[in-house]
């Protein structure tokens, strides 16, 4: 099976809480928290697709897209 | 015509009363004097595909009733004093999620463990605020064997058309006598069914939002209107709201959809109250030992009557006052330190002519006690 | 069908405290459901009292939400009433076995066909943190200043002795795990018991000193091992996690279906 390709992270500001679980438990750093502490994709190129930031996540505040 | 006569105890015609209403889910714990219903029902229920389920204590028995009601059953569950105590949250939570149960509480000798295998009426007040919070409850009560029949099916009709807990508030006495019940034919008495959304699947349904009349229909759980059920504060959708209108509004409903109904919900017996100087007012078995008296005196010429409430709460005060308005003297006849009479002085004009005959010993309370007492009242010396 | 498909959205952000482990349980568990395409009308959520308790509210099922530490047995009086329905009880720690803890073993003893899912954040969130039955020895609460000396419950051990037939461990880092745990919970019949270790940042963390939510997820991975690991003999310390018991068990609803036989037995 093909490694999935990212399409892009949907962020739902609204409902991001800043608790830094993704930033912090993702393999690649792929994000950050911004100056309003909410999540940022600072570098979606090392994204690997694991989607362990959208399952981790508690407030379903992030989605990663991938390309069919 | 075609009627069965039965030679029973006042909890057998309980139970042969609430398989009438259309129980079909009983949950209970053993406890003395009310165990006989729990026996009984886990023989029947099985018999006609009903579910009966021994609970590991009187807190699961109402909690799990109260969750079979809310997918279209008719429940109930039945404890004495202890039980009855342990009960209240769950109590609370029904009234609060305008649930149909019925309870009922066989009363024993209190208070704790008193005594488990004597008569007592000491559960009057805690029917009506066992539960915290502000709240209106219904609990019914009776005095013999064809009345048991006829309250207990009422708990069940008046449940269901108020959409909340009611209380059978029997007695030691009335739970273990033996006596004569004339089974009524099917039909005979009438019986309210569950009144259900007529909202399809598909449109919105609002589970708190009551029609005109002010009964809320109900769904199901399980069918096909999904929604939530708190015992928050909760807005017409369920969901739990802080909003003060909203709190306001729900507190008025849950009180005034019974105590404006006091009139309608309430039941009674009246015997020779036409002309009567002396009132008695008594219920439960305590009422039989009044009633005697009464017939007995009547005969030597004495006006006396009795009225005999079946309906305890709401209180029916309305009533009892027009009953009272001519009376010298009002007896409450009852076996506690005066529950009821605290709501019949509150009711009448002249509290003040207000008497409590009563026994507290855990023995029954006879004519003579009575007697006695009315002896001292009318100032006749003992 | 997409996770939110599963969520009363309007009602999100939820109200849980930022990194609380119980989104990520409610989010697991949404994914198992959705795994095992079950429809939202066939599924009934109970829960009682507490942070964890509300996770009812923001489920699309037939949502109960009771008082405290009565969830199973408001689940009871559902699941014997209708045993088609799907029953899943989300509890607390002090929810599911402090106050509640004479119900969750009896529904174990009775193998009635639900899910019971123990959200265990050893400490009481919803009235500012005090100690649970889970906390264990040496931890501060607010109604343990100079620290525990309570011993806790072992859910799984509990669980087991009780006679539940499936029983199963699982953390907030292993979330894969825990969806697929929650969804072999859900598949089988009988009783199935599902304690999920996650964290509460604002209480337990910060009383404990253990940091933040991130922190409080890695000491589930650093502290946990599956079951009969290397790693778990050589150090006793670590907390299994995987699924300790799943046994095949006569089902109550089942049973009560042959008391009804013989109850009509020659009737009719």
């Amino acid at each position: 099976m093909a490694k999935p390709k990212l399409k892009r992270h949907h962020i739902n500001r609204d409902w991001c809480k800043g608790c830094g679980i993704c930033v912090e438990l993702c393999p690649k750093k792929v994000l950050e928290l911004d100056e309003q502490e909410k999540v940022t994709v600072a570098r979606p190129q090392d994204c690997i697709c694991c989607r362990l930031c959208e399952l981790r996540c508690p407030d379903f505040a992030i989605e990663v897209e991938t390309q069919e | 015509m075609g009627n069965t006569i039965k030679f029973v105890q006042g909890n057998e015609a309980c139970v042969e009363a609430a398989l009438y209403a259309g129980l079909d889910f009983f949950a209970g714990y053993p406890i003395t004097p009310s165990t006989e219903i729990a026996e009984l029902l886990a023989y029947r229920l099985p018999q006609i595909g009903g579910k009966f389920i021994q609970m590991e204590d009187e807190i699961a028995s109402l909690c799990a009733i109260i969750g079979a009601s809310l997918t279209g059953r008719k429940v109930m569950t039945a404890t004495s004093g202890p039980g009855f105590s342990l009960m209240q949250e769950a109590l609370g939570y029904a009234v609060m999620t305008e649930i149909p149960c019925v309870i009922a509480n066989v009363q024993r000798g209190g208070p704790s463990t008193g005594i488990p295998t004597h008569v007592s009426q000491g559960d009057i007040n805690q029917a009506r605020w066992g539960t915290h919070g502000d709240h209106a409850i219904i609990a019914l009560t009776a005095s013999n064997h064809q009345d048991v029949f006829a309250m207990t099916v009422e708990a069940f009709n008046l449940a269901e058309t108020y959409r909340t807990p009611v209380i059978l508030l029997f007695d030691e006495v009335v739970g273990h006598m033996r006596e004569k019940l004339v089974l009524p034919a099917a039909g005979e008495i009438p019986l309210v069914d569950r009144l259900r959304t007529s909202v399809k699947e598909g449109v919105d349904y609002h589970p708190y939002l009551p029609r005109e009349d002010g009964r809320l229909p109900m769904s199901d759980f399980g069918g096909v209107h999904r929604y939530n059920v708190t015992g928050l504060v909760h807005d017409m959708w369920g969901f739990p709201s802080t909003d003060p209108q909203t709190v306001h509004g729900l507190l008025r409903h849950l009180v005034d959809k019974l105590e404006n109904r006091a009139n309608e919900i309430a039941r009674y017996r009246e015997y020779h109250l036409e002309d009567a100087e002396i009132v008695m007012i008594s219920y439960g078995s305590s009422a039989r030992s009044a009633l005697h008296v009464v017939e007995n005196r009547r005969q030597r010429g004495e006006r006396m009557g009795l009225l005999e409430l079946q309906t305890l709460w709401p209180f029916p005060s309305e009533m009892v006052r027009q009953k009272c308005a001519h009376a010298k003297s009002v007896v409450v006849v009852e076996m506690n330190m005066g529950q009821i009479m605290q709501s019949v002085k509150l009711a009448v004009a002249h509290p003040e002519r207000v008497f409590l005959a009563n026994r507290i010993d855990s023995n029954f309370i006879t004519p003579s006690d009575i007697m006695n007492i009315l002896r001292i009242i009318q100032g006749k010396g003992v | 069908m997409a996770v939110k498909d599963y969520l009363r959205e309007r009602f999100l952000p939820h109200m849980w405290c930022p990194g609380c482990g119980h989104g990520e349980v409610l989010g697991g568990l949404v994914r198992a459901i959705e795994n095992l395409g079950l429809s939202k009308n066939e599924i009934v959520m109970v829960s009682g009292i507490g942070c964890s308790s509300r996770i009812s509210g923001y489920v699309d099922f037939h949502t109960l939400h009771t008082i405290h530490g009565r969830a199973l047995a408001f689940a009871t009086g559902v699941k014997i009433s209708r045993p088609e329905l799907k029953l899943i009880v989300p509890m607390g720690d002090g929810d599911a076995l402090a106050i509640g803890g004479n119900h969750f073993i009896h529904a174990a003893r009775r193998n009635l066909d639900m899910t019971a899912i123990v959200m265990n954040n050893r400490i009481y969130g919803m009235t500012g943190g005090q100690f649970s039955p889970l906390s264990g020895e040496n931890i501060s609460a607010t109604t343990a200043p100079y620290r525990t000396i309570d011993r806790g419950f072992d859910v799984v051990e509990l669980a087991k002795a009780a006679g539940a037939t499936f029983v199963a461990r699982s953390t907030t880092y292993h979330v894969q795990q825990m969806t697929e745990t929650i969804q072999k919970a859900i598949t089988h019949k009988g009783f199935s018991v599902v304690e999920v270790l996650t964290q509460c940042p604002t209480y337990f963390g910060r009383k404990n000193k253990i940091g933040g939510a991130a922190d409080m997820i890695t000491w589930f991975k650093d502290n946990t091992t599956p079951i009969g690991s290397k790693a778990k003999q050589e150090n006793a310390a670590l907390i299994e996690r995987g699924i300790f018991v799943q046994i095949a068990a006569p089902e109550y609803c089942e049973e009560y279906q042959k008391v009804v036989e013989r109850a009509t037995k020659g009737r009719k």
